[in-house]
């Protein structure tokens, strides 16, 4: 026990490699052991992260967990893990969200075994992000990250996928080439990789780098590589057009993660790296990304709206709702400095909140996924007019989970949603008020879009089309989603043990 | 058990049924209506006991019940959840959970329970059940539960956004049970379906409901906290926030977040310009339109501006110049009155004069509240609520009734509308007994109803308060009464106008029974409310210690609000439009009772006023062409095909076809440069493999042969450099 006890993030983030291995070892034939397998391996890790959870919640502040290694010595960069308020339930959301998707890919059938372990290793990646201390490490398991993804839509995708993952993959990884420049900038200039201690060095640091650049030039140039990489992962307005394509075309479980784990990846960078690193850079810009933010809430809104595919409705709902995590940033940043009355509490609120819708979209935008998983598996549509409504009496469990899910979606108050909108809302007005105000467009639209997806499904009269085509959900899946539920629930009800853990973070991420 | 948990379990069972009937009664009728009943028994005895308590607490309002817990961190602080009942909550607590016991009571005989199901509903058709009983019965009382404790929720919330929490609540139930028969399709196309107006009504309240979030968060920045208490309850508080400038000029942060808070009370109890949902909203099954009409959610909106006034009215004194929140509820209020009543009279839908006199009815509260007339709407949100929800049961009585001879003639007509009634006294008594005092109660009908001394108390309110107000009112009262025995009289007197109306039946005794309870409550309810200062009715109530209401709702405010000096005139007024709007309204229909087939004989002395109204002045047309069209259009079309399509991604596409051509580019060079040469080694290199295929003997012996060679070699290789001989 002790030795769980004492590399508890290091097996979080590595029990999936190995379960990787040991599915590399069952013979490719042995389709059900393989999924069996892989599922019943994923729930280690879901296991070990809900401990992690529960073991940092029970008290403390700042980095705990932490481990240190040697690693790249030469150059300055350890493998050096370890978790605080932010990263703790980031890691909590994969490793609930992952043993679901893997579940929700039962009823794939072809390759399944180089699928299950894409998937276990892109679980590693997530999770490593989420736990590393140290840029090179942090940059590492981005790149790991976007490989098994890459090939998970290339290969399992719908019709237009290879479109979709070069678009996924080019757009991403021209983001990461700053990224890549930037962290070795820094290494260069102090050092180090290590990012605690970056935080206190790095800011403050004033001295002549490369002949002639001054260290405020180098440090802008910096900000702007890492907000672009990040920006673009969101997706932030306007980085967002390879979202709707990757999340439509990934199989079922893709869109799930992708959803629900991988966009968390950028708002969790800004989080992690940019306010800390750039805290002088990112206040004088927050305005243009409170503003980009309201760009994305609001035409993610209206975009969703005017889709006629299912997936591409609830995908362009993951710009919608991003932009409020976006938001709350925004403010974090604007904050910084700031002794005006009551600014430091909004901030606070609004990156609570930020973190929080994180972790609710990571809920619900993966269950809208499932769901639209679960119609196209038997419709073999995603049209929404082809669909044409209706389903509702042939799917009545179907039809109840479609509308609590589509609600935590839509923001219902008594749900997940709603509280961190409600959050960064309100920690968003007092500082960009006319922003905030414009937004709330977006949230009329969130409506909209959401009733749209409902109407064109469930309601009408009984579709004949769909008579014997044994629209309803099956137990397989009733498990899958309802632990998504329960969750939603939860928090809507009593956001408080969650929200607790999110808001100390921040609290000091604010000094 | 302590007051404080009975009040935070008051609005648990209705949730604990929602839950109960969802997961595990959803197959069993009778078991999902009875844990609807009974856990909502459960609440309302609570719910009496609370009240009953509150009535007999010494200076209750001073001191109220409450408790609190914290519910999201907020950096330092806290934002915490809670229960409360002061006086104007007692109030609430009285009716709400009554009406809503006896909406679901009622519902068990509007679905007919206990009838056989129909053989086309036995695959479910989300449509009206053809005949017997609903197949969707236990949704319906799940939905029916979640929609009581949402509004129960909303009564003893301690705060604003636990209110807005029970408001949203049944913003979803109103919703799933205005569509709740989103199967159904009309064979007239511009008639909007269930779905259709279950959307429309979401929506179009969410409009609302955006607005009244930024009052919340606006009102939580400036005080940093959403506690009714700490808020409304504070001088300081109040004062700090009419003296401080919001972002507008001219508006005090109070006045803003008025007016934020208001928006939301606009959407929600259909006011004037979001007043367009409420009618397309009687799609829903009719217990529904009672819930959402009389005792819940349009009741809401009004609670909550009544909840609000300490706020809305911030900085203002008795006969000074109104705040503008309260210029705004006054206006709106008394325009949104005048305007409802007058499309009443030109509707056809024994439903649809309901919703539209519920508008108006709402619109007199807003207004009583923009004059300060806290009390008087506080008074008229419960009478209204009593016989608002006994009407629109007794107009579902009557649907059911006439459905029933539908069924029995196999005539193809609108069973709603009321030129399909007539004579429906004789074949349905108990319903038309109790409509009749519905009516008269809505018409305010002297001093027998309680619609009488409530809306008398409102115009005398306005006579002091405001001129313009007073008359608005005066005018609308005169259509209410007018509308109300036109009903009537086209419902129930003259002749039957079809066969169906001939074999219409009295409906169950689940049906009546709540009929006969509610007209109980529209006739007394009225007397606690009379005003001391009354001739004569005012001492005897008085010494009965009946009429408390004035004193005990007054409690709820820091000051305690002065009753207005009795005063005739506005008496009078009160007196004549509601006696003479009824005599009218006879004169007009019930004296020569209309023939089937004879139009309304209002048509044509009004001529095109009359289409005008029969179209409700084309407010929906023109937000379509305004609102809804173009939404559509921006989104399919500008921020979808233009923005993202073509011009995001046609830039990313062009920046590819770039890289492309680049590519293709240095592919050409590549290939004179770069590729040829090492094109020439492949070519060497495959030459040398085939040469070597010589050794590939398939024999491990061989192989073990080189693979010594190779390490003798390499092994020497690697001693000469560690021994620094090569370097």
């Amino acid at each position: 026990m002790n030795f769980v006890a004492e590399h508890l993030v290091s097996l979080v983030v590595f029990t999936p490699l190995i379960g990787m291995v040991l599915i590399g070892l069952i013979p490719s034939d042995q389709k059900s052991a393989i999924k069996w397998a892989a599922f019943l391996w994923s729930l280690v890790p879901a296991g070990l992260s809900i401990y992690l959870w529960l073991a940092y919640a029970a008290g403390g502040v700042g980095f705990r967990f932490v481990e240190q290694a040697v690693w790249y010595a030469p150059i300055g960069a350890s493998y050096h893990v370890g978790v605080d308020g932010i990263s703790v339930p980031m890691i909590l959301l994969t490793g609930i969200l992952t043993p679901l998707a893997l579940l929700a890919s039962f009823s794939i059938q072809d390759r399944i075994k180089p699928y299950m372990m894409l998937f276990l290793m892109l679980e590693t990646g997530m999770f490593g992000v989420f736990a590393s201390l140290d840029l090179l490490l942090f940059f590492l398991f981005w790149e790991i990250g976007l490989v098994p993804m890459y090939f998970l839509i290339n290969q399992w995708g719908s019709a237009n996928r290879r479109y979709a993952s070069f678009k996924f993959f080019v757009y991403t990884m021209a983001g990461s080439l700053g990224l890549l420049l930037s962290i070795q900038l820094i290494g260069l200039s102090t050092g180090t990789f290590d990012i605690v201690r970056l935080f206190n060095i790095w800011p403050g640091l004033d001295k002549e780098l490369i002949a002639g650049v001054p260290m405020p030039t180098i440090k802008t140039v910096s900000f702007f590589a890492f907000c672009l990489a990040f920006a673009i992962k969101v997706p932030m307005w306007p980085f967002h057009t390879w979202l709707p394509d990757a999340h439509t075309e990934a199989p079922t479980a893709g869109s799930m993660i992708l959803a629900g784990v991988l966009l968390k990846l950028g708002a969790y960078g800004f989080l992690r790296l940019v306010l800390p690193l750039f805290p002088e850079q990112a206040a004088a810009y927050a305005p243009a990304l409170a503003f980009l933010a309201m760009l994305a809430i609001v035409f993610g809104a209206f975009a969703a709206f005017g889709q006629t595919d299912f997936k591409r409705l609830v995908a362009y709902s993951s710009v919608n709702h991003m932009g409020f995590v976006v938001l709350g940033i925004a403010v974090v940043a604007r904050a910084y400095g700031v002794d005006a009355e009551g600014w430091r509490q909004s901030a606070a609120i609004a990156g609570t909140g930020a973190v929080l819708q994180m972790f609710n979209h990571g809920l619900s935008a993966a269950a809208m996924f499932f769901l639209v998983g679960v119609v196209y598996e038997r419709a073999h549509t995603r049209d929404l007019n082809e669909l044409g409504g209706g389903i509702w009496q042939y799917a009545p469990v179907y039809g109840a989970v479609m509308l609590f899910c589509s609600m935590s979606s839509l923001g219902l108050p008594g749900l997940n949603g709603f509280v961190s909108e409600f959050a960064v809302v309100r920690g968003s007005w007092p500082v960009f008020t006319t922003v905030t105000a414009i937004g709330m467009l977006g949230l009329l639209f969130t409506g909209a879009y959401i009733l749209k997806g409902i109407q064109k499904v469930l309601h009408g009269p009984r579709n004949p089309k769909w008579a014997g085509h044994g629209m309803e959900m099956n137990a397989r899946e009733i498990v899958t989603v309802a632990p998504l539920m329960a969750l939603m629930l939860v928090i809507g009800v009593w956001p408080w043990w969650l929200a607790d853990v999110i808001n100390k973070a921040v609290v000091s991420l604010l000094g | 058990m302590p007051i404080e948990t009975l009040i935070w379990l008051i609005p648990v069972p209705p949730l604990l049924s929602f839950f109960l009937i969802w997961l595990f009664a959803n197959r069993n009728k009778a078991l999902s209506h009875t844990i609807a009943i009974v856990l909502m028994a459960i609440s309302w005895i609570i719910s009496l006991y609370v009240f009953l308590t509150a009535i007999t607490t010494e200076h209750f309002g001073a001191e109220v019940f409450g408790h609190s817990v914290p519910w999201l961190p907020t950096g330092d602080g806290a934002l915490n959840m809670g229960v409360m009942v002061d006086p104007l909550t007692a109030g609430m607590l009285f009716f709400v959970p009554l009406t809503c016991l006896l909406i679901f009571i009622y519902s068990v005989g509007y679905h007919n329970f206990g009838g056989r199901l129909d053989p086309h509903d036995v695959h479910s058709t989300g449509s009206p059940a053809h005949n017997g009983v609903e197949p969707m019965y236990s949704r319906f009382f799940a939905f029916l539960s979640l929609f009581a404790f949402g509004m129960l929720l909303l009564v003893v919330a301690d705060n604003l956004l636990m209110m807005f929490v029970g408001w949203e609540i049944m913003g979803l139930c109103s919703y799933l049970l205005i569509g709740f028969w989103h199967g159904r399709n009309y064979d007239d196309p511009k008639k909007i379906t269930p779905r259709q107006a279950a959307v429309k009504a979401f929506m179009t309240t969410r409009v609302g409901d955006v607005f009244m979030m930024l009052g919340i968060v606006y009102l939580y920045f400036h005080t940093g906290t959403l506690s009714f208490r700490e808020i409304l309850y504070n001088e300081d508080v109040l004062h700090h926030l009419a003296e401080t400038p919001s972002y507008i000029v001219g508006l005090s942060v109070a006045a803003m977040v008025g007016l934020l808070l208001f928006a939301g009370t606009v959407g929600k109890s259909a006011q004037f310009p979001l007043h367009v949902w409420l009618p397309d909203a009687m799609e829903g099954p009719t217990p529904v339109s009672a819930m959402i009409h009389a005792a819940t959610m349009v009741s809401a909106g009004v609670y909550a501006m009544v909840r609000m006034f300490p706020l809305m009215s911030a900085g203002w004194h008795h006969g000074e110049a109104l705040t503008p929140p309260m210029m705004a509820m006054g206006f709106i209020g008394a325009f949104t009155a005048l305007f409802a009543s007058t499309i009443a009279v030109a509707q056809r839908d024994v439903k649809k004069v309901l919703a539209y006199s519920t508008i108006s009815q709402l619109g007199y509260m807003i207004a009583a509240l923009g004059i300060g007339a806290y009390i008087a709407a506080a008074f008229h949100l419960i009478t209204h609520a009593f016989f608002k929800a006994l009407l629109f049961l007794g107009s579902g009585s009557v649907i059911h009734g006439v459905e029933h001879g539908v069924h029995h003639t196999h005539e193809h007509i609108d069973p709603q509308d009321m030129f399909n009634m007539g004579a429906l006294r004789k074949k349905m008594p108990i319903t038309f007994w109790t409509f009749l005092i519905g009516g008269f109660a809505l018409s305010g009908f002297p001093f027998v109803t309680a619609g009488f001394w409530s809306k008398d108390e409102i115009l005398a309110d306005a006579f002091v308060a405001n001129q313009l107000v007073f008359w608005v009112l005066v005018i609308s009262a005169f259509l209410t009464a007018f509308y109300t025995m036109r009903q009537i009289a086209l419902t129930f007197l003259g002749e039957p106008r079809t066969h169906s109306a001939e074999h219409a039946q009295e409906t169950a005794w689940t049906m009546t029974t709540p009929l006969v309870i509610l007209s109980f409550f529209a006739i007394f309810a009225g007397f606690v409310g009379v005003p001391e200062h009354f001739p004569a009715l005012g001492e005897l109530f008085h010494n009965l210690n009946v009429n408390r209401f004035h004193e005990f709702i007054g409690g709820t405010l820091i000051e305690h609000p002065e009753a207005v000096e009795f005063n005739v005139f506005p008496l009078l007024a009160s007196i004549v439009v509601g006696v003479g709007g009824l005599t009218l309204g006879w004169l007009v229909y019930g004296w020569k009772p209309l023939k089937a087939g004879q139009p309304d004989p209002l048509a044509k002395p009004l001529g095109p006023i009359y289409t005008l109204l029969e179209n409700k002045y084309y407010f929906d047309e023109l937000y379509d062409f305004i609102f809804v069209r173009p939404a559509r259009w921006i989104s399919e079309v500008l921020v979808y095909q233009v923005m993202d399509k073509n011009i995001i991604d046609g830039f990313l596409h062009g920046v590819a076809r770039v890289a492309v051509a680049i590519g293709i580019f240095f592919k050409g060079a590549e290939k004179v440069i770069i590729n040829d040469p090492p094109d020439r080694l492949a070519d060497f290199t495959q030459w040398l493999g085939r040469s070597f295929r010589v050794i590939q003997t398939g024999r491990i012996q061989s192989y073990l042969l080189i693979v010594m060679l190779v390490a003798v070699a390499f092994g020497g290789v690697y001693y000469l450099m560690l021994s620094g001989l090569v370097k």
